[in-house]
């Protein structure tokens, strides 16, 4: 009998293990399923541009299927539980699927209702999320016809995926609205639980003049306990409060429920991982990809792009009845939209801090890493492309190893 | 990175002053250390310091979140031990890293 590979999930992980274990796992040996209660795949890093009318709707947008290879089974079902003592997955249509081997890819998704009055009256008319198609929709709605006021973009708590989003949502903003000529009706705050927009030293030095000159006000260690939508404030454990009149929230993001159903998560439902070999901490025929995880890596996209060749290897090792790997450094690399036609660029990994440099090519480049350019910019719309043909498809990037190049980076040895 | 002399210790610190060796650590840095931020310790401030050298142990990212389901002290009751901003006053005096984001 033909052993069983799950995978739980078929957003931008689930996908591309999908895609490279297809190729890699003997079809005669193994039956792939893939299960996921949506049937549409959306390319997440677009919702940034949708709020300024700066892609379409269509653009972020296919079917889940159509990225699946067609020998792999793929279920359309909403997963109720994983019974990891009996290597089973129950679905709440009330079926249940065994497995040899399970690979959960259920991503994480935003959870307002963990902020008291955020999701009450105002949700959707005066406070908005940008992190789902549906909020970034309604906002982009909203951003049409608003008048200008008090533009306040928040962080709720860490950690989120793709933690720059917010800081890009304020610099294009600030765009948005220079070019509608009411740069002068708008404040824009930037609101975090952080102590800075910027925490890591090399890029705070380098890039603390970008608020500055877009006249972007900051107002750091803010932990919110609740939205007062009586008064249009935001207020923090400590009864500070920050008035808005436009509140362009990132809420709590948590892992999905299945993993609370399934009792394996921590305290916001991600799975305990260990950060090198991506197997799960909860049994060793599980592992974990993406933004489900615990790791502290960055949730994006292009960080589960990285983590697939460790999970394929990791798999095809314990198949073998090997001894897995540590091999996944932590490396994480993404565009920072900045506006005006510029992005930055940043890679690092667990233990290297964004620095300044050349990428992907050691010394030629041609993009530069933590630094302004318009080649940049044209780097991040390029990753639309590369995230549907390439990306997910889990073909692997030119010049791009899953492993962080010391080499073109300006590091200083300590 | 810079040695720092606190409490007669030279430690390993940080340009913001967080230490960058939690082996470093001992109660008269702590004490301190939080004299510089005009905290007096109590038994729950010391209870807190350990939950944050603990978690810090066991790699686990520390978040308010955390600290308020931890069973020592409410979120409310962070601000009120180390106010204005918990986390990082706290990881200060903890000899724990300051909070961090991937920029
Ligand atoms: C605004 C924004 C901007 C971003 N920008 C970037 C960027 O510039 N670069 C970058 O690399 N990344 C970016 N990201 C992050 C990136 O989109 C995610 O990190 C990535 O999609 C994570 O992939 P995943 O497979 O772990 O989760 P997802 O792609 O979210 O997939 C999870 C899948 O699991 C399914 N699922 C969950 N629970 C169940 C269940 N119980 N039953 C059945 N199915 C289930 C869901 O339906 C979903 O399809 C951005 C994200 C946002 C929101």
């Amino acid at each position: 009998m033909k052993k069983k590979l799950v995978i739980l999930g078929a957003g931008t992980a689930g996908t591309i293990m999908a895609n490279q274990l297809n190729k890699k796992l003997k079809a005669e040996e193994w039956e792939i399923t893939i299960i996921d209660k949506e049937q549409k795949h959306y390319y997440q890093p677009g919702f940034l541009f949708l709020p300024f009318d700066r892609y379409t709707p269509e653009q972020v947008v296919k079917k889940i299927d159509k990225f699946i290879p067609k020998n792999i089974q793929l279920l359309n079902e909403d997963v109720q539980q994983i019974v990891a003592d009996e290597n089973k997955v129950l679905l709440v249509n009330g079926k249940e699927i065994n497995y040899d081997l399970l690979i959960i890819a259920t991503g994480s998704h935003i959870a307002p209702q963990e902020i008291q009055g955020m999701e009450g009256t105002e949700w959707y008319k005066s406070i908005f999320d940008f992190y789902t198609f549906d909020g970034a929709l309604n906002l982009r709605n909203k951003m049409r016809t608003w008048e200008g006021g008090k533009l306040v973009i928040h962080i709720c708590e860490m950690p989120i995926k793709c933690p720059v989003a917010p800081l890009e949502f304020a610099f294009l903003a600030d765009e948005f609205f220079r070019k509608k000529n009411m740069r002068e009706k708008v404040e824009i705050t930037y609101v975090t639980p952080m102590s800075g927009a910027f925490t890591k030293p090399v890029a705070a030095k380098e890039l603390e003049y970008l608020l500055e000159s877009k006249q972007i006000k900051i107002v750091s260690d803010f932990n919110i306990e609740k939205v007062d939508t009586e008064k249009s404030q935001i207020v923090d454990y400590g009864e500070r409060t920050v008035d808005y009149d436009l509140l362009v929230t990132v809420p709590t993001n948590m892992g999905d429920e299945v993993i609370l159903r399934s009792g394996i998560g921590d305290d916001l439902n991600f799975v305990p991982t260990d950060k090198n070999t991506l197997q799960s901490k909860v049994k060793e025929n599980i592992f974990v990809i993406g933004d489900a995880t615990d790791i502290p890596a960055s949730k994006a996209g292009a960080v589960a792009h990285f983590e697939a060749e460790i999970v394929v290897d990791n798999i095809m090792r314990f198949i073998e009845g090997k001894a897995v790997s540590p091999d996944f450094d932590g490396h994480s690399n993404c565009f920072i939209e900045t506006g005006n036609g510029k992005a930055l660029l940043i890679d690092f990994n667990y233990e290297q801090e964004p620095v300044k440099g050349t990428f992907p090519i050691p010394g030629i480049g041609p993009l530069q890493l933590l630094k302004e350019s318009r080649i940049n910019h044209w780097g991040k719309l390029a990753f639309r492309w590369i995230y549907w043909n390439i990306l997910i498809k889990g073909i692997p990037i030119p010049f791009v190893p899953s492993k962080m190049k010391t080499e073109g980076k300006q590091i200083n040895k300590k | 990175m810079s040695e720092k002399t606190i409490a007669g210790y030279s430690v390993k610190c940080n340009d913001q002053g967080f230490m960058e060796d939690l082996n470093q650590w001992n109660k008269e840095i702590a004490l301190a250390l939080a004299k510089e931020e005009s905290i007096e310790l109590t038994e729950k401030h010391w209870e807190v310091l350990s939950y944050l050298q603990e978690q810090c142990k066991n790699e686990t990212a520390i978040t308010i979140r955390k600290v308020g389901k931890s069973g020592i002290v409410t979120i409310k009751e962070f601000y009120q031990l180390f106010p204005k901003a918990p986390l990082k006053t706290a990881s200060k005096i903890a000899g724990t890293p300051k909070p961090v984001s991937c920029i």
